[in-house]
């Protein structure tokens, strides 16, 4: 069954170098925005396919979108140490770290990857634009500042069978490329970056070229990737996939400090559930003191992962005689977390997880409440009418294949 | 039969002010009446037909100060407030442009094609001077305490303030300090580097008042600007359908509709005091209107040195009154045209011929502006906050045609030699010369040009000097100043004697604040 119709329209929006591609490939024509440009939404009329695509087989991401800065200079390792909270001293070329940053008051104001390009060299990635607080903190420093958002596109593919496409598309294997590292190879005599990270806890890669090889870097995926799968996806499949894995989401999970108009929507990581990636062992970094004080005195909120309790959730729909009805998308409400009579949380995004069957939610829950196992009781509405219903904090990643991390040899 | 009705109320001057305050009283079961000295109702916020199928917004030319709950308890929308979005600032460039928008991804783009960082800046910006215009809030809708002989109300409010102002951020309270000092053009440097878009936005900073935007005071003006709301929505600008006029005419309907009366062509001469006491007026014809009380809508100067004798009044009231600094600034050209102006840096229609068009290139076309108009001349290239009303209501203009209402800065009251047909028609030249600049066309397509100087906006709307606020939006002249200490809470040194003009606190705008809050003033001494 096919109705192909053409169409061309006008757009305000920034396009990706991507689009002469994927606007003929997106038959819904469904678009969101992400950072200004224009992102397919799905691809097909409905998203499962593409979502299916991440967990079984490949798909295949346009996350040009995404902000790229370019670190470059004697300081640069000085300088992204101070910045973020991770160690980068112990970063090695080739290395990638996923890493929060704060303000003074140790609060987020956004998260993403450094990337070791060389040992003076870096690159690093965030969800909203921060060159004007990349700048304000390296002053007085010997390092260059490159906004490199618009020269370079990137591409995601993930899932199970995505190293086996690049292994038939790259000039050099990619069987020892080990779990947030990098190589520089070629395809065909396309130079391109390729570092083993994503944001869809499954085995993936992303794909770093300049914008004039875009559409060459495109095209060969396509064809190669064909035999194994290779999906053109859009945001819906990327946002159930990113639940399931516990990545948080600026804007809908948090609020940059920088935007927070108000005290009480900021976060600290360890609200954030990063508290991992906060390095007290460093020197120094921006936030560092108030994160020191707020880890002694233990913090006020936590980030958790819940799942809505299947049997109850049932028998709510059952009242009204309807079957569970759940979520075909992931939604991004805040949603009330009470304990008793006292709200003590709040949900922010949350999944019917197709591959796990569960019906799993990201939380930010008041610290007493969020001991794994802890249970609390969900907003629901149920035909138009409000109702409570059980969900248990449980540990996140939700889904954390062996594969995301594992090499063959 | 005039002499024999005796009314509760009777307020002088059919502008926003004086009928949102006979709106009040009315509402409240007074019996008011309004008297204009025009032939049409509004003051400065009113649409005339000029030439034949044009409707202009003579004077004041957009909305975004009207307070919420103004709009609501006079029921504006049902009387027809119907307010359109301007949806973006355009600042034409000699070869390039700047647009804002209300979309944050357009406008991040565009601001970003110029300077990477200020479009990043540019988003924390205007939630910042959002939050720091609503912790301001509170002073605007609060009477003005007697700062000398300060009541126990007065000092209950001042103590309500100051409990505010402890809640302020140590972020907010250092911006709102810098912000009551500095002239808008630091202000603006502290954040950002392209030119055109600190120009662009120094600019409202100097809105209706003599200063440039190099000059300290300013910030607050600009700050003045940023407390407007539409929908909760802070910072947005709206147009009245029909023209700011319908504003007026929505008002004057709710007045009436409370049992009002409204007359037109009805000029006072004089207020009536006897023993210390306004008890009514006396109209240039020589009817008498008696009343309890008198408010007056009018400015300061006509207020206190016209509608009464100095000799009712303390001799250090009148020097304050007389110290108040009113001088006029700006001008206001209307064109009817043909069709639409062309930009050459940005050809055609299109989003930016539905909001403000600022000639704001740079801090020195501003500021040399200005340093024409302090030595007594009009600007040769003056600042024009322009827009073209026909194109968010094509009801201004006939088919095809168009209306383009250009906001003009400066034009100074005490012009070199006074005010003369010859040097309106220089004024007017220099307005379409410095639009030609941008838009070349504009010169082919006029069928008729209003200039409007200040001498023009005192002798029609009797704006003394042409002051477009009633009196400069500076410090030293605002809250408990304005228009004198003592006097800021609405009362006068004559019984019964009221103000209720955008030369009350809290200044001017169409925002029907101080019309409002005399009303209320005035029904809790009744009570």
């Amino acid at each position: 069954m096919s109705y192909y119709n053409e169409f061309t329209a006008n757009t305000q929006l920034r396009l990706s170098p991507f689009f002469e591609r994927t606007s003929k490939l997106n038959e819904s024509q469904e678009w969101r925005r992400w950072s200004g440009y224009l992102a397919a939404t799905n691809y097909e009329l409905t998203h499962d396919n593409e979502y299916f695509a991440i967990r079984t087989k490949a798909a295949l991401l346009d996350i040009t979108p995404l902000k790229k800065y370019i670190i470059e200079g004697p300081d640069a390792q000085r300088f992204l140490d101070r910045l973020v909270t991770r160690n980068i001293g112990i970063c090695k070329v080739g290395q990638v770290m996923y890493t929060p940053w704060c303000d003074e008051d140790g609060k987020q104001i956004d998260d993403g990857t450094v990337q070791r390009l060389s040992e003076n060299k870096f690159r690093i990635t965030s969800a909203e634009p921060n060159l004007e607080w990349i700048q304000f903190n390296a002053t007085g420093m010997d390092l260059s500042i490159t906004d490199d958002s618009y020269a370079t596109a990137a591409l995601a593919l993930q899932g199970p069978n995505s190293r086996a496409i690049l292994n038939a598309v790259a000039s050099d294997k990619l069987d020892s490329l080990k779990f947030f590292w990098l190589m520089n190879t070629t395809f065909g005599h396309t130079p391109v970056s390729i570092s083993r990270t994503g944001y869809t806890g499954d085995l993936g890669y992303e794909i770093w070229m300049d914008l004039k090889d875009a559409l060459t870097v495109w095209d060969l995926l396509l064809e190669k990737g064909k035999s194994y799968g290779i999906t053109p996806t859009g945001l819906h499949a990327l946002d159930i996939a990113r639940i399931e894995a516990g990545l948080i989401l600026l804007d809908v999970d948090y609020i940059s400090s920088r935007h927070a108009i108000i005290e009480s929507r900021k976060s600290s990581p360890y609200e954030l559930g990063l508290g991992w990636a906060v390095k007290m062992k460093k020197k120094d970094f921006i936030g560092k003191q108030a994160l020191e004080a707020e880890a002694a005195r233990g913090p006020e909120w936590d980030f958790v992962g819940i799942e809505i309790q299947w049997d109850e959730l049932e028998q709510h729909f059952r009242k009204a005689g309807l079957a569970p009805g759940l979520p075909c998308t992931a939604w991004r409400t805040s949603t009330p977390l009470f304990k008793g009579n006292e709200q003590v949380g709040y949900a922010t995004s949350g999944a019917w997880s197709p591959i796990l069957k569960r019906y799993i939610s990201l939380a930010h829950v008041k610290s007493q409440f969020a001991r794994e196992g802890s249970e609390l009781m969900f907003e629901l509405k149920v035909e138009h009418f409000r109702k409570f219903t059980p969900a248990k904090v449980v540990k996140t990643p939700f889904f954390d294949p062996e594969r995301k991390r594992s090499c063959p040899v | 039969m005039p002499g024999v009705k005796k009314y509760d109320a009777i307020v002088i001057g059919g502008g926003h002010n004086g009928l949102t305050a006979a709106a009040y009283l009315s509402r409240a079961g007074k019996k008011v009446l309004v008297l204009e000295r025009r032939y049409v109702l509004g003051g400065a916020a009113v649409t005339e037909e000029i030439f034949s199928g044009f409707k202009f917004s003579v004077c004041s030319y957009v909305v975004s100060l009207m307070k919420p709950n103004v709009m609501r308890e006079l029921m504006l929308p049902k009387f027809g407030l119907e307010l359109l979005p301007l949806e973006s600032t355009f600042t034409p460039l000699d070869n390039d442009y700047l647009i804002r928008t209300a979309d944050a991804d357009e406008t991040y783009r565009e601001i970003a094609r110029h300077c990477l960082r200020d479009a990043e800046t540019y988003m924390r910006f205007g939630p910042l001077m959002g939050q720091i215009g609503m912790a301001v809030r509170p002073i605007l809708e609060t009477i003005a305490p007697n700062a000398i002989r300060p009541s126990l109300s007065d000092l209950s409010k001042a103590k309500k303030l100051l409990d505010h102002f402890k809640t302020l951020s140590s972020e907010q309270f250092e911006y709102l300090t810098k912000l009551m000092t500095m002239s808008s053009a630091d202000f603006l440097d502290e954040w950002f580097e392209f030119e055109p878009l600190k120009a662009s936005m120094s600019a409202s900073g100097i809105i209706g008042t003599f200063m440039g935007p190099r000059s300290p005071g300013s910030a607050y003006v600009m700050l003045h600007h940023y407390m407007g709301d539409i929908d909760g929505a802070f910072r947005a600008w709206g147009f009245q359908r029909g023209g700011t006029g319908a504003v007026s005419m929505a008002i004057a309907r709710s007045a009436e509709h409370f049992g009002a009366e409204i007359m037109t062509e009805a000029p006072v001469e004089k207020i009536i005091v006897k023993n210390g006491k306004a008890v009514g007026v006396v109209l240039e014809n020589g009817d008498e209107y008696k009343s309890e009380m008198v408010i007056s809508g009018l400015d300061p100067k006509l207020t206190f040195l016209k509608m009464v004798d100095e000799s009712d009044l303390p001799s250090n009231f009148v020097t304050d009154i007389k110290n108040f600094r009113i001088r006029g600034s700006s001008g206001k050209v209307n064109l009817a045209l043909d069709g639409l102006p062309n930009f050459t840096c940005l050809p055609g229609e299109g989003h930016h011929l539905r909001g403000a068009i600022s000639i704001s290139p740079s801090y020195d076309h501003l500021e040399q502006a200005y340093d024409d108009a302090k030595y007594g001349d009009f600007s040769q290239a003056p600042y024009m906050d322009i827009i073209l009303p026909s194109v968010l209501d094509p009801e201004m203009a006939p088919p095809g045609k168009h209306v383009m209402s250009c906001f003009v800065q400066y034009a100074p009251y005490d012009i070199k030699g006074g005010w003369n047909e010859q040097k309106r028609e220089a004024f007017g030249d220099a307005v379409v010369n410095t639009i030609a600049r941008y838009a070349p066309n504009i010169k082919d397509i006029i069928l008729h040009r209003q200039v409007l100087t200040p001498a023009d906006l005192e002798s029609t709307f009797g704006l003394t000097e042409g002051n477009i606020f009633h009196g400069e939006l500076t410090l030293q002249q605002l809250f408990a100043m304005r228009p004198a200490v003592k006097w800021a809470d609405y009362s006068t040194p004559i019984k019964n004697y009221y103000q209720c003009g955008s030369g009350t606190h809290p200044g001017g705008g169409i925002t029907g604040s101080p019309g409002e809050m005399a009303a209320k003033k005035i029904l809790g001494i009744w009570s």
